[in-house]
């Protein structure tokens, strides 16, 4: 069998396996799961970026969060229905990475973060600036009456777990096909080599450019449907917290595979909710995992599985 | 017919000119080899000609137009293909994938079109036998030959060596001279090199550099017997 074969049966196994845990999940796990499955979308977003063209964003909570207030301001103010929303939050993502891409590309290295981290916080001080529309930390609540697409109500868990499962299937499809295409190849050539990719004749700043604009939408789509489903938008989704939680998410799982956000976001998932349970230090718990597996599989789970064998893993 | 021309060619550096006012040609087909002392301006008149970094004065011409304003990428996919001094490769990525992504804007899509340019290309350099292993695997000559790999593939008309025989083994130096020789009359070949003997073996005619300045060109055997050449070498004026 073929490595691309292998690698397509692989993810849509896991999309099969995820499909049928829906029927078998206790509610808890269930809801949980339908929130780790957005946010992994969140954080293969950030993959986009960081794992595969090797650009270390510090503030990429800017794209989730016009993602989510793209929604749920147009929804809020506009009375707009959620299907309309939610394009109007998937442009957010596109015009605000936009935006921003021309501006970062004209740094590199760590000028690139810093600049990051400002328009992020930017954004932050803007949501709050603007609570009279945005309610600030408060938040919006979306009625869960509006939280409806085509008749399917999506704040019932059944309909909310399956949308979370099409969302997630979406970005996995779409990483992989980036990844196997040739213009993923080039974003992995970025990131080991810009000299070298520049002069066998690649245009970096638009490979660049494209990678950010990517990664921005999907993480804004994450942003817009965790708003949806979740029916809830708040200050805190913008905040410097939530431009942390990708990275680590990745790094747990595996920068630069296609599987890592989602394992990551799992594994830190449940790390803090069982750890929770156990004790009030339950950050000291998982930070004690952290270094563990920083130290132990710096290339994070899935990157250490590839390493030990696996080496067609995406 | 002149395949690149440069006009007045100048690179200053702070107060430091490295490259001064060079109008240099080479015509279609012919290996022309650049030498000179270290600190010559080798690298930085090379650099300014497939765009790496910019000219301070002076005009670039390729294939008949003026490229001076054109980024590296766009004179790249014009037919230029550079390799570096320093070897430079994805020391991470399998030594297929690394001439792979050389060929790949050529074949746009066709992967059977891009495997069959780079089997040729390292046949032709003679590491096919590597082709699965990571390029950071390879021995240092190997490398060397790879970074050669990645430029040949790309067919282009113009192959810029920077030191291509750089801390290789004699037996390597002579495949590579082998190689040179080879491809003369299939494209044209600009070579930086510090190993008079590749020089003398294999370019057509030689230009010499010396403090960013042409101080002398012509065929090896003029070069060769060029007092104000031995000067240079030999700092004995």
């Amino acid at each position: 069998m073929s490595e691309l074969k292998k690698s397509w049966l692989l993810h849509l196994g896991i999309v099969a396996l995820l499909f049928v845990l829906q029927f078998v999940l206790p509610s808890y796990h269930h809801a949980s799961m339908a929130r780790i499955m957005v946010l992994t979308c969140y954080a293969m977003g950030y993959n986009i970026l960081f794992g595969y063209t090797g650009l270390l964003s510090l503030g990429h909570a800017l794209f989730f969060a016009a993602g989510m207030y793209g929604l749920s301001l147009s929804m809020q103010h506009l009375e707009w229905l959620a299907g309309p929303a939610l394009i109007i939050g998937l442009l957010s993502g596109v015009v605000v990475s936009l935006t921003i891409g021309l501006l970062l590309l004209r740094t590199t290295g760590v000028a690139f973060m810093i600049v990051t981290l400002m328009f992020s916080q930017a954004g932050y001080l803007t949501v709050l600036y603007f609570g009279e529309f945005t309610r600030g930390d408060e938040g919006l609540v979306i009625q869960q009456e509006l939280r409806s697409i085509a008749g399917i109500d999506l704040s019932d868990p059944t309909s909310r777990y399956f949308a979370a499962l099409l969302l997630m299937t979406i970005c996995i499809i779409v990483s992989l096909r980036v990844v196997q295409a040739g213009f993923g190849r080039v974003l992995v050539a970025i990131r080991e080599n810009n000299e070298r990719t520049r002069m066998l004749g690649y245009d970096i700043q638009r490979h660049k450019l494209s990678a950010i604009v990517l990664s921005g939408t999907m993480s804004a789509a994450a942003g817009a449907c965790y708003c949806l489903l979740f029916g809830y938008a708040g200050a805190t989704f913008a905040s410097v917290q939530y431009s942390i939680f990708p990275l680590l998410w990745v790094l747990l799982g595996g920068a630069g595979t296609v599987l890592g956000p989602f394992v990551g976001t799992l594994f830190m998932f449940y790390l803090i909710d069982l750890s929770s349970g156990l004790t009030t230090a339950y950050m000291l718990i998982a930070g004690f995992s952290l270094v563990m597996l920083t130290l132990f599989a710096p290339q994070g789970l899935v990157g250490e599985i590839r390493r030990r064998g696996l080496r067609w893993l995406p | 017919m002149n395949l690149l021309s440069t006009h007045n060619l100048s690179r200053k550096f702070g107060g430091i000119t490295a490259v001064d006012n060079i109008s240099f040609v080479i015509p279609t087909g012919q290996v022309r080899a650049l030498i000179g002392p270290n600190g010559a301006g080798k690298t930085t008149f090379v650099s300014m000609l497939s765009g790496r970094i910019a000219a301070t004065e002076g005009q670039v011409f390729f294939d008949g137009i003026d490229v001076t304003k054109e980024p590296a990428h766009l004179r790249i996919r014009a037919g230029m293909a550079y390799t570096f001094q320093i070897t430079s490769i994805y020391g991470r990525l399998s030594v297929f994938e690394n001439v792979a992504l050389a060929v790949r804007w050529q074949t746009i899509g066709d992967e059977n079109e891009t495997k069959r340019r780079v089997e040729d290309a390292l046949a032709e350099v003679g590491i096919s036998d590597r082709a699965t292993q990571l390029a950071g695997d390879l021995s240092y000559g190997h490398q060397r030959l790879l970074e050669i790999a990645m430029g040949l593939c790309q067919r282009p008309k113009l192959l810029i060596l920077d030191e291509p025989t750089q801390g290789l083994a004699d037996s390597e130096i002579n495949q590579f001279i082998r190689l040179i020789s080879n491809l003369r009359g299939v494209m044209t070949i600009l070579l930086i090199e510090h190993n008079i003997d590749v020089v003398m073996r294999s370019a057509d005619a030689i230009t010499v550099l010396n403090n960013g300045k042409v101080l002398a060109e012509g065929s090896p055997k003029e070069i060769h017997e060029n007092a104000a050449v031995q000067a240079a070498y030999l700092g004995t004026s």
